[in-house]
């Protein structure tokens, strides 16, 4: 109708329509210079706003992303200061345990090695003595045997050579006195390496010790010195951390589920079957405060045992409350595995009675039969109601993990959204300043006739003036 | 203080009271000479049922014969225990009872099932049950004693109606117009009482009971 009425102003509608467009253009003609400053105020504005939200985002990120290194920083620091801590407790209970002895280690070796001399002392091999009256015998010799020189000379050699047969004989009891000292030394010689070598390998052993820590202690300066390389290290350590962690916690509550599905049944003989807290069944909200009183159990004990740092208050009370606190804590888990192997007893007995009481009523005659092998499970149930609770101990380490890694992982994922989030809102600012431009030619679509004609008589306006410039004006 | 008072909110509607989760079912057994052979099969839903109840549900069987408004025509009744193994001893109990009804079970001269209705009105309504059913074993066919009045008004408001193994007489066969009449009689006598009205005839088909 409207449309009609517009093409309606003359007889022929194509001409009113020619005529509506010179109209049409002519107004944006006139208008162009407002619409373009309206375009160009409107997208400029969507833009620097944009540009502004962008730039506000990327520095929270950088703030995001310092405080982030810091808590790395942090993080990494303590846990360095942990392992160097630790490992100076090795090396002083290696100094401890080794090294005490040391100076008996020394009288030993001292005494064994004194007793060595001596034996050597004694084991010198003397040469036996020449014997003294061979020059007598030599004069006896040149004796005339007729003065009866033959006599003499006889038992001489009857004496020589008994003489010669005691010094023999002696000779061989000296020899085998110092093949026995000898002998003697060899156990001496063993003890002295044995005890040597134990020297040597607690020397070795502090030496591998100092060189851990060597490591450990650079690695802590880079982490003071907030080093990039170490919280390039760290960021991805914890990110691995975190995973395994969050793998191992997994595995933590299906134990804890099968735990919970282990006392659900017969905690309904204690509490009653039928009553409710809100929505959830008293008895099995009952078999849950058990298991989480477990957990927390496991918690403190390893929190007084010092493998984690979750509550430094507990960390840092004195040894004699901390000790206590162990027995106490184990004596409770100690007594809740046991209430949980009863409850898992009493589970395979209320389940053979049901089993039974289903039998009767669908009228089975073999409802009541009694399976040999039943006390395997009952056993097995039974050791799983006992072992979980203590394995549920062990969930503190992965959850201090988890915990720890948590908040460097939930900073770096903010760190991408923010980043991810500046760079659309950069790209959206840069996106409307061009859209501003494109939207002005737009404009000046439909008015390239007014605007050839403009510039063609900016030209003609031009030209007149350099015609009119003086050529020596010109060439000066 | 603020967040003690909410403590203290959140504690109270936890521990408030909420409605009853229990069921309770009254089973009427109908012993008039024409049906009294169908015994038998009563005791396979009363099997079932206990098969289905749990513990803190009340569970009754009674006879329905000449004047069933009564107390003395209760078989058995028990509430389950909270505990299951007891529960389930009270079932064993239970079972064993309702074994020795029906194989000793007289029949009766007369048909009181209205009678048998307002009793276990009474009966469900005393126990609070959360749900409640009212199972009805009979071919639905009332033969009152001369004398007795049941022209009373049903309160069936929360109540579910099932009859149960709703048999056909010799005069149905000749016009079954008859059964029909008897079994809508009877359904809009318990919709208008504010009841919930259900047949099952197909005794292998019970899931659908509870």
């Amino acid at each position: 109708m409207f449309s009609t009425g517009i093409l309606a102003i003359t007889p022929w509608p194509f001409v009113s329509a020619l005529l509506w467009f010179v109209i049409l253009v002519a107004v944006m003609y006139l208008a162009r210079r407002t619409a373009h400053q309206a375009i160009h105020t409107a997208t400029g504005a969507m833009s620097r706003g944009l540009r502004l939200a962008a730039h506000s985002v990327a520095h929270a990120e950088l703030r995001l992303a310092e405080r982030n290194r810091e808590v790395l920083l942090a993080a990494g620091r303590e846990a360095k200061e942990r392992v160097v801590e630790r490992e100076f407790a090795r090396v002083g209970e290696t100094v401890r345990k080794d090294l005490t002895h040391y100076p008996a280690l020394h009288r030993a070796l001292s005494e064994s090695i004194t007793r060595i001399e001596e034996d050597h002392q004694k084991a010198v091999d003397v040469p036996p003595e020449a014997p003294g009256w061979v020059r007598a015998v030599e004069g006896v010799a040149k004796l005339d045997v007729r003065n009866g020189a033959a006599e003499v000379l006889a038992d001489i050699h009857k004496s020589l050579v008994k003489a010669h047969n005691e010094a023999m004989q002696m000779y061989r009891k000296a020899s085998a006195e110092r093949h026995s000292l000898l002998r003697a030394m060899m156990p001496e010689w063993r003890a002295i390496q044995e005890t040597l070598g134990r020297v040597n390998k607690c020397v070795e052993s502090l030496l591998a010790r100092s060189v851990t820590i060597d490591r450990h202690m650079q690695e802590y300066e880079e982490i003071v010195r907030g080093q990039d390389r170490a919280v390039s290290v760290l960021s991805s350590s914890s990110v691995v951390q975190f995973f395994v962690s969050s793998l191992v916690l997994v595995v933590a509550i299906g134990g804890a589920a099968i735990n919970f599905s282990l006392i659900a049944r017969p905690m309904a003989e204690m509490v009653g079957g039928t009553s409710f807290i809100g929505t959830f069944r008293t008895a099995d909200i009952a078999a849950l405060v058990i298991i989480m009183v477990e957990i927390s159990m496991g918690l403190f004990l390893m929190e007084s045992l010092r493998i984690t740092r979750l509550f430094p208050v507990i960390g840092a009370l004195p040894d004699k409350m901390r000790v206590r606190m162990i027995w106490i804590t184990f004596s409770i888990l100690l007594l809740l595995a046991s209430i949980e192997a009863g409850l898992a007893y009493m589970r395979e007995v209320l389940l053979q009675d049901e089993l039974a009481t289903g039998a009767l009523l669908r009228g089975e005659a073999d409802g009541a039969l009694q399976n040999e092998y039943l006390w395997i499970t009952t056993a097995a149930q039974m050791g799983m109601g006992f072992i979980l609770p203590f394995a549920l101990v062990f969930v503190a380490i992965p959850l201090e993990t988890f915990v720890h890694s948590l908040r460097t992982v939930l900073g770096l994922a903010g760190i991408a959204v923010l980043r991810a989030l500046a760079l659309l809102l950069r790209v959206l600012g840069n996106g409307f300043r061009h859209f501003g431009v494109l939207t002005e030619r737009l404009y000046d679509l439909p008015l390239f006739v007014p605007l050839w004609l403009e510039s063609r008589l900016g030209h003609g306006a031009q030209n007149p003036e350099v015609a009119s410039t003086p050529v020596g004006e010109v060439r000066s | 203080m603020r967040l003690r008072l909410l403590a203290l909110v959140l504690l109270l509607a936890a521990c408030s009271p909420t409605a009853s989760r229990h069921t309770g079912v009254y089973l009427l057994l109908d012993t008039s000479g024409t049906y009294s052979g169908e015994l038998q099969k009563a005791e396979q839903i009363i099997l079932f049922m206990l098969s289905r109840l749990e513990p803190a549900d009340s569970f009754a069987v009674a006879r329905i014969d000449t004047g069933s408004f009564s107390e003395k025509d209760i078989v058995a009744k028990a509430t389950f225990d909270d505990r299951p193994s007891t529960a389930n001893s009270q079932k064993r109990a239970f079972a064993g009872v309702m074994r020795e009804f029906v194989n000793n079970a007289s029949s009766s001269q007369y048909t009181d099932i209205t009678g048998g209705l307002l009793q276990a009105i009474e009966f469900l309504k005393e126990k609070e049950s959360g749900r409640k059913s009212i199972l009805i074993f009979s071919d639905l066919k009332e033969d009152l004693a001369e004398g007795y009045v049941r022209d009373v008004p049903l309160d069936l408001d929360g109540f579910e109606v099932v009859a149960l193994n709703v048999t056909k007489l010799r005069s149905d066969n000749i016009d079954p117009r008859e059964y029909m009449a008897r079994v809508d009689t009877w359904r809009q006598k318990v919709e208008k009482s504010g009841g919930q009205w259900r047949m099952i005839n197909d005794l292998e088909r019970l899931e659908g009971l509870l």
